[in-house]
């Protein structure tokens, strides 16, 4: 099925579903100019994304690159401050390689914040012109990446929401799509009937073992993804909140697993394993639930579909994002915020399959352009923080 | 039989999901029995569908989410006062207990 005819093709031959400009800065100390550069195009299609750390990260290196070659991103504009550690030349040549225009501004080589910000915006003028140029081609539903996340989640999330979007998931996964959900650390009791679901047993003993990785993680931090939130909403135990988003994965097969910036090879369901490998280093394995889209991003979603049920506001830099509202008095206080009111399955107003279904016809809308809730309130959130991972091994994604 | 204002996820689970706000007084049928309800509860929350006893799992989308602490008795609200998780509180460093892989993940 041909989604839409309007996808923009870039140089390495991916397909977007949006024409974006990136500005990132590689380090703090780089964000104002970067955000100021930004500004004046912010409703343009212009995104603001960026690494705050001095010293060096591999995996923060590897999130910025697969961003800023992002099927939705036309082009780059680089901030660096001069002195930090962040290897732009590297992401910059990167950038290029990929055929994307790319310009890398240093501030302490431009003469500070003003001459900086001035050349940016000038920049930016050519940048939207070649962007603007970029062909338009058919997207087939088996090249759509969508992935899911929960976040702001009560009892009704795993009900309403999370099912529903299982139900889109199993009908993409179907027509062969790629579709990617995550946080092992919030699947911690689910091991045996997901690791059921594994298309090869190596497979599902490497699921396993992201679990057991994220309780030990979790256990180390002494802090399960367990938010006093979710108990006033009525979930009482970490097994309990995770079988609610396990419901957003579906009943399809799971070809394989996935670390953040790993693109899917083919068309199925893909776990992205978000717990860093190793000793515990950087503290929390994502900070919040901006920095679990980050890195469905990184793995070239195209489309997310966030789950939830007290009501979160945010969106995402680079691809939008699809509220589905589990809780229908959430829904009434905050509608101009969600795109879809799952919460009327427990009026008896739809089925799980019908809400399903509307979920699925607005992911392809969204691909064919028209715009989200938060893409229409210009939310941009984006997150970043320091992670390690070992890559992948071969069993992770085994061949169809 | 139950009150249309609870959800019975799977004909196995031995607890009900509110999918609307109960109020304190409110009557409700909960297993065939009438159970005035002693607070206000949320959408979301959980009602014991039959009697618990301690130590019993609690079964929700017949997937155990946790034990009972102590009986509980039908329709009364189970939460963190009379159920606990079966895994991460068991294993948090304030107990002075680290993580065990022989830890049986059912």
């Amino acid at each position: 099925m041909i989604i839409t005819n309007n996808a923009y093709l870039r140089a390495d031959g991916r397909k977007g579903i949006r024409n974006h400009i990136v500005v990132a800065y590689l380090v703090e100390c780089a964000h104002h100019v970067a955000r100021e550069i930004v500004y004046p195009y912010r409703e343009s299609g212009v995104h603001l994304i960026g690494f705050g750390g001095c010293y060096p990260n591999d995996y923060a290196a590897r999130m910025m690159r697969t961003l800023c070659t992002h099927p939705n991103v036309g082009g780059v504009i680089l901030l660096s401050l001069g002195c930090e550690s962040f290897n732009r030349n590297s992401l910059s040549e990167a950038i290029v390689a990929s055929g994307r225009p790319v310009e890398t501004l240093v501030i302490q080589q431009n003469g500070g914040t003003r001459k900086t910000i001035e050349q940016g915006r000038k920049l930016m003028e050519d940048m939207l012109a070649k962007v603007a140029e970029v062909p338009r081609v058919p997207l087939h539903i088996s090249e759509f990446i969508v992935g899911t996340v929960c976040g702001g989640s009560d009892a009704t999330s795993g009900i309403t929401a999370n099912p529903s979007i299982g139900r889109a998931f199993d009908s993409l996964v179907e027509q062969k799509a790629s579709c990617i959900f995550e946080e092992t650390g919030e699947l911690m009791g689910c091991e045996d009937i997901m690791t059921a679901r594994a298309a090869t047993p190596e497979l599902a003993g490497i699921l396993r073992d992201s679990v057991t990785k994220a309780a030990k993680y979790y256990t180390v931090l002494g802090h399960g993804s367990f938010a006093p939130g979710n108990a006033e909403g009525g979930l009482t135990t970490m097994e309990e909140k995770s079988m609610g988003a396990y419901a957003k994965s579906g009943a399809s097969r799971i070809s394989g697993l996935l670390k953040p910036g790993d693109i899917p090879p083919r068309g199925g369901l893909y776990l992205l394993d978000v717990v860093p490998d190793g000793e515990v280093r950087f503290g929390f394995p994502n900070i919040n639930d901006s920095a679990e889209i980050a890195e469905l991003i990184a793995c070239g979603s195209h489309v997310i579909l966030f789950s939830t049920g007290r009501g979160s506001v945010v969106g995402a830099a680079i691809s939008p994002v699809i509220k589905v509202c589990a809780n229908p008095e959430t829904y009434r206080r905050m509608s101009e915020d969600m795109d879809v009111d799952a919460g009327k399955i427990l009026d008896g107003r739809a089925s799980l399959d019908e809400v399903g279904r509307e979920i699925l016809d607005l992911s392809l809308a969204v691909a064919r352009g028209a715009q989200t809730k938060s893409e229409e309130l210009g939310h941009q959130e984006f997150v970043l923080t320091y992670k390690s991972f070992e890559p992948i091994g071969p069993s992770c994604l085994p061949s169809a | 039989m139950h009150d249309p204002k609870l959800l019975l996820l799977d004909p196995a689970d031995n607890v009900l999901v509110a999918i609307q706000t109960l109020e304190a007084g409110d009557i409700l049928t909960v297993g065939g029995q009438r159970v005035n309800m002693p607070t206000r509860l949320t959408l979301g929350h959980k009602l014991a569908a039959r009697t618990i006893p301690a130590g019993e799992k609690i079964l929700k989308y017949r997937v155990p989410i946790g034990s009972a602490t102590r009986d509980i008795a039908v329709g009364e609200h189970v939460h963190l006062h009379n159920m606990k998780s079966d895994y991460i509180q068991t294993f948090t460093l304030e107990s002075g207990q680290t993580f065990s892989t022989n830890h049986d993940h059912h």
